[in-house]
């Protein structure tokens, strides 16, 4: 009995060491990895916020492009909000969003009612996987928001 | 460099129609992220600012930040009320502006 003691208390010490140490590593880790998407998420939360003037509603805005982007230099993105873009309701803005890049804001486009329609397609840089965000804003004041997550395989913003 | 810039219209339409319009401009849209080989980082130079009038009047315009690629493509739609000019103007952030028109008949 005492014997079967003595090896399982070695053993579990060895492994206990071992555990900790990887554990260790891996929470190291996980604060370095977490630590700059937080601060930057929580910027592109503050713009958002800041241009909806509260929190936006969801619906409406549709963020469209691939669901993997394998060069993220060059990643096809198409936003479209519905709106009847008349001369009392329309898209005033829409800005578009990318959280886990270095700077958060992509591109802001004004549309009028002569656009007919709150749509734009264009490319943009993505640095890895995230969830890009367009917050539109409607002529009457209100705000919409809506997102698709891009996962990238290459990431676009250089060294 | 010189940005080319070039962009389609349909060259009719009708009235009340929503036509698209496609947009590209050559330009290094350099972010100011990136680190030359000998690591000195490179200087940043965007467009910051696209514009597109119709008649004289704005029908769209746009804010560009770094995150938007080179050789910037933008698709859009515009209403077509009378027969006219389209004019595109792209904004550099040094301050030169690079235009493009396109002439549209309206029936």
């Amino acid at each position: 009995m005492s014997v079967l003691k003595e090896t399982r208390l070695a053993l579990s010490r060895r492994q206990l060491l071992t555990a900790a140490g990887t554990g260790l590593v891996a929470a190291a880790g996980l604060s370095v990895m977490t630590a700059r998407p937080a601060a930057a998420a929580a910027s592109a939360e503050e713009l958002i916020t800041k241009i909806a003037g509260g929190t936006p509603k969801e619906g409406l805005v549709k963020v469209d492009g691939p669901e993997i982007a394998e060069n993220g230099n060059t990643v096809p993105v198409t936003i479209e909000v519905e709106s009847p873009m008349t001369a009392d309701n329309y898209v005033k803005s829409v800005h578009v969003f990318a959280d886990g890049n270095p700077s958060p804001e992509v591109a802001a486009f004004t549309f009028t009612p002569q656009s007919g329609k709150a749509f734009a397609k264009f490319r943009i840089r993505l640095a890895k996987t995230q969830n890009v965000r367009a917050v539109a804003v409607m002529s009457d004041g209100s705000s919409y928001v809506g997102g698709k997550e891009i996962k990238v395989t290459i990431g676009g913003c250089g060294g | 460099m010189s940005a080319k810039p070039r962009v389609r219209v349909p060259s009719t339409a009708k009235k009340g129609e929503v036509f698209e319009i496609k947009t590209v401009i050559s330009h290094s849209m350099e972010s100011g992220q990136r680190k030359a080989a000998d690591g000195s980082p490179i200087p940043r130079k965007i467009i910051d600012k696209f514009v597109c009038t119709y008649n004289g009047k704005e029908v769209m315009t746009s804010q560009w930040h770094g995150a938007v690629s080179a050789n910037p493509y933008l698709e859009f739609f515009c209403t077509a009320t009378e027969s006219g000019t389209l004019e595109f103007t792209w904004h550099d952030e040094g301050g030169e502006t690079y235009t493009a028109t396109a002439d549209i008949k309206v029936t």
